[in-house]
């Protein structure tokens, strides 16, 4: 077995700490992408134009410059935001950016950005016959999204899906950069106090590989189940 | 129109000549690093591509491990592995590798190099294995020999296919790079990091390189559909 | 982008106001560790360090309870605006540009910097010329990092690092051939292993290290430098520093 001088425990809870954060992020990356997408998609040109460029400017920037930007500049923004209602109003609020805080928002905005493109690709995969269908039957307009859309978005959205959450997983990484102790700043802690980098770190490699194994699992699972009722003809 | 322009930069003590030559600097060591690491990745994953194409396991099989282990790990992972590992090494230090390895900036080439190809690699085995069958089963009819039907039919049409993916890997491969900057490397970001360590003002520093990095990427984006018109004009219908 | 709004307030964690900012009970002191002799952990995992003890003798002078918070560098800044804690005592060199942020109390220590190199390496860093090339180890955003930069940043290679370890860390690695520190956390850190010595004279930088403080809260920062003048005087500051240090550092 390998040594892990101790540290294992605390890597230990690091790992999870990653998870967390990949999950969290995810979330609300999917929140942001259906937002996006719905807006792309929309009629309202100003809505078009914000979410044109959210996915535009966010897509051209890298995650660790955009990540460094949210944590220092958005707890200086806060702290200006809370001097004013401090002077103005003699009100003592602050909000608190913290490490995990700025690696989950970073992540969930640049994935929202990739996962906008993914459910608005999946959207426009939608047979537009089939929603005048609803339309015809009476249904309201979230009868057929819930219904109609959704159902059948998802299975094209799914790879592109599975794909971002890959990505995802492995960006969480970025978060150590910033001080937060993940698996990979509480192993390379410890792989440099005890000069043992190989040590520490093929360990953590180990656990993502993992974690990718078991995604790739599970979201084939969930294709299988997206994918029902779906004929595919070997023969086509 | 330039008063107002040199006004602004007597105003501002960040944007001064010194830290726009950080910024340059940053700027050249980014643009470097980026493209030897894709040249060099390049290169690597085009006989890697090809094998794991093969339909025979044992040729495919460990190239597959390979791109497995890179594409499922963090890049960062791989260069903490690599900077804090190659030190490691016992007698490295006096070894001729040492004078490679001692300086960050080798290191850090090696992590995006095998990161890179294992990308490349597959993407290039995606754009094999999409060849259609009767282009293989012709050029065989026409007594061609592997080497020849490779090189003439199967890579040809390869390479137009897997272009557009290709096109994303060099897009990631600049925003991955900057990663760079932990292990003491002034890229770009680098560059921002230090400038922002100097006068606290998070919003200068960062932006301004976010902006940059947003110019090569649309520059990238522009040359790849250029490239990619050009390469594909025979897909495109008769007007 | 209401929506969008809002689901971003749900993420963003609200952290209790503090009301306590107007009779201090407590004062949240920030350190960056390790940086021995001023801040480290000891074995047991409790922070020690000059101005630990320092820290503790004024709170305990001025009947304050103080509570230390460990911050990176380079956020330590950033986090005393976002009120993550009260006040820094991080061996923090009073600087212009970090008076345009925070509010400095007097100075209480100044220690020279120190270049370490590897024993026998013939570096003379008196003479730029033969500099030229080495690769310089600093702590990015430091005192030691500006000087380095304005006056051999033309021939030298600077290295920045995020931590004051990781350059001792490259230094023994082989990675670096100099580093430009804090002198008694280079005594503590580096010469520890005897391969290594300080290499040159001593460099006297800056106006000494002060408590730095939210621009607003003056209060504290007046109390906090009526109790250091009267350590000094009373000769607590002193004992204290006799513990850690061999020569003086006091202004």
């Amino acid at each position: 077995m390998i040594d892990l001088h101790g540290y294992g425990p605390s890597i230990f809870g690091g790992a999870i700490l990653t998870i967390e954060v990949a999950l969290l992020s995810l979330l609300l990356a999917l929140i942001l992408g259906l937002l996006g997408a719905l807006a792309k998609l929309s009629s309202n040109k100003l809505l078009k134009l914000i979410a044109t460029l959210y996915t535009t400017i966010i897509r051209g920037v890298p995650d660790l410059v955009l990540m460094l930007l949210i944590f220092f500049g958005g707890q200086m923004m806060m702290n200006e935001v809370s001097d004013w209602l401090y002077e103005t109003y003699d009100w003592d609020v602050f909000i608190n950016i913290n490490e995990f805080v700025a690696g989950v928002i970073t992540i969930g905005f640049i994935f929202g950005a990739y996962m906008a493109e993914t459910f608005r690709g999946a959207f426009q995969s939608v047979d537009h016959g089939q929603i005048e269908a609803g339309h015809a039957y009476g249904m309201s307009r979230w009868h057929i999204f819930r219904r109609i859309m959704f159902p059948q978005m998802m299975r094209h959205a799914l790879p592109g899906l599975s794909n971002n959450w890959m990505v995802l997983l492995k960006t969480t990484a970025l978060v150590s950069v910033i001080g937060l102790a993940d698996m990979v700043r509480l192993a390379s802690e410890a792989a440099k106090a005890v000069h043992e980098p190989f040590t520490f770190l093929l360990p953590v490699a180990g656990v993502y590989l993992a974690l990718t194994a078991i995604s790739e699992w599970f979201l084939k699972r969930l294709e299988i189940k997206f994918n029902a009722g779906v004929l595919t003809g070997s023969a086509a | 129109m330039l008063e107002a322009f040199l006004a602004l930069f007597a105003d501002n003590d960040i944007f001064n000549p010194p830290t726009l030559l950080h910024y340059w600097d940053g700027l050249v060591t980014t643009v470097q690093l980026v493209f030897l690491a894709l040249l060099i990745g390049l290169i690597i994953a085009l006989p890697l591509g090809i094998m794991r194409a093969s339909d025979n396991p044992w040729i495919s099989r460990p190239i597959w491990l390979y791109t497995y282990a890179f594409r499922g790990t963090p890049l960062l992972v791989q260069l903490y592995l690599i900077y804090y590992g190659t030190a490691q090494i016992s007698g490295i230090q006096e070894s001729f590798l040492w004078e490679i390895l001692a300086d960050a900036f080798y290191p850090c080439l090696i992590a995006f190099v095998l990161n890179t190809a294992a990308y490349t690699t597959e993407i290039i085995r995606g754009a094999i294995k999409a060849t259609p069958r009767g282009e293989i089963e012709a050029a065989k009819a026409y007594g061609m020999s592997w080497f020849l039907r490779l090189r003439r039919i199967v890579l040809p049409s390869a390479m137009r296919r897997g272009l557009p993916a290709y096109s994303n890997e060099v897009i990631f491969m600049l925003h991955a790079s900057s990663i760079a900057s932990v292990v003491t490397i002034v890229d770009l970001t680098g560059a921002a990091r230090d400038i922002y360590a100097r006068y606290y003002a998070p919003f200068d520093a960062f932006i301004f390189v976010a902006c940059i990095y947003l110019c090569l990427t649309f520059v990238l984006i522009f040359t790849f559909r250029k490239l990619e018109n050009k390469l594909m004009a025979h897909l495109r219908p008769l007007s | 982008m209401k929506k969008l709004t809002m689901t971003l307030a749900c993420v963003l964690a609200f952290s209790s106001a503090s009301l306590f900012a107007k009779d201090w009970e407590m004062v949240r002191i920030a350190v960056d560790v390790p940086y021995e002799p001023f801040e480290y952990k000891a074995p047991d995992g409790s922070l020690t360090g000059f101005e630990i003890d320092l820290g503790n003798a004024v709170c305990a002078d001025i009947g304050v309870k103080c509570e230390w918070t460990i911050q990176a560098w380079d956020g330590i800044i950033p986090g005393l605006l976002a009120r993550k804690y009260d006040a820094i005592m991080s061996s923090m060199s009073i600087t212009e540009e970090r008076a345009k942020k925070v509010l400095f109390s007097e100075g209480y220590y100044n220690t020279p910097s120190g270049w370490f190199g590897k024993k026998g390496a013939g570096i003379d860093v008196s003479d730029k010329a033969s500099l030229k090339g080495k690769k310089v180890g600093v702590q990015r955003g430091t005192l030691q990092d500006n000087y380095v930069s304005d006056n051999l940043g033309d021939v030298v290679e600077i290295k920045r690092y995020t931590t004051a370890d990781d350059q001792v860390l490259d230094l023994k690695g082989g990675r670096l051939d100099l580093v430009f520190v804090d002198f008694p956390v280079g005594e503590q850190t580096i010469l520890k292993d005897e391969n290594y010595e300080a290499v040159g004279d001593l460099v006297k930088l800056g106006d000494g290290v002060g408590v730095a403080f939210r621009k607003r809260d003056k209060d504290l920062a007046e109390k906090f430098n009526a109790s250091l003048k009267k350590l000094k005087e009373n000769g607590t500051y002193k004992k204290i520093m006799d513990k850690y240090f061999k020569y003086d550092i006091m202004i």
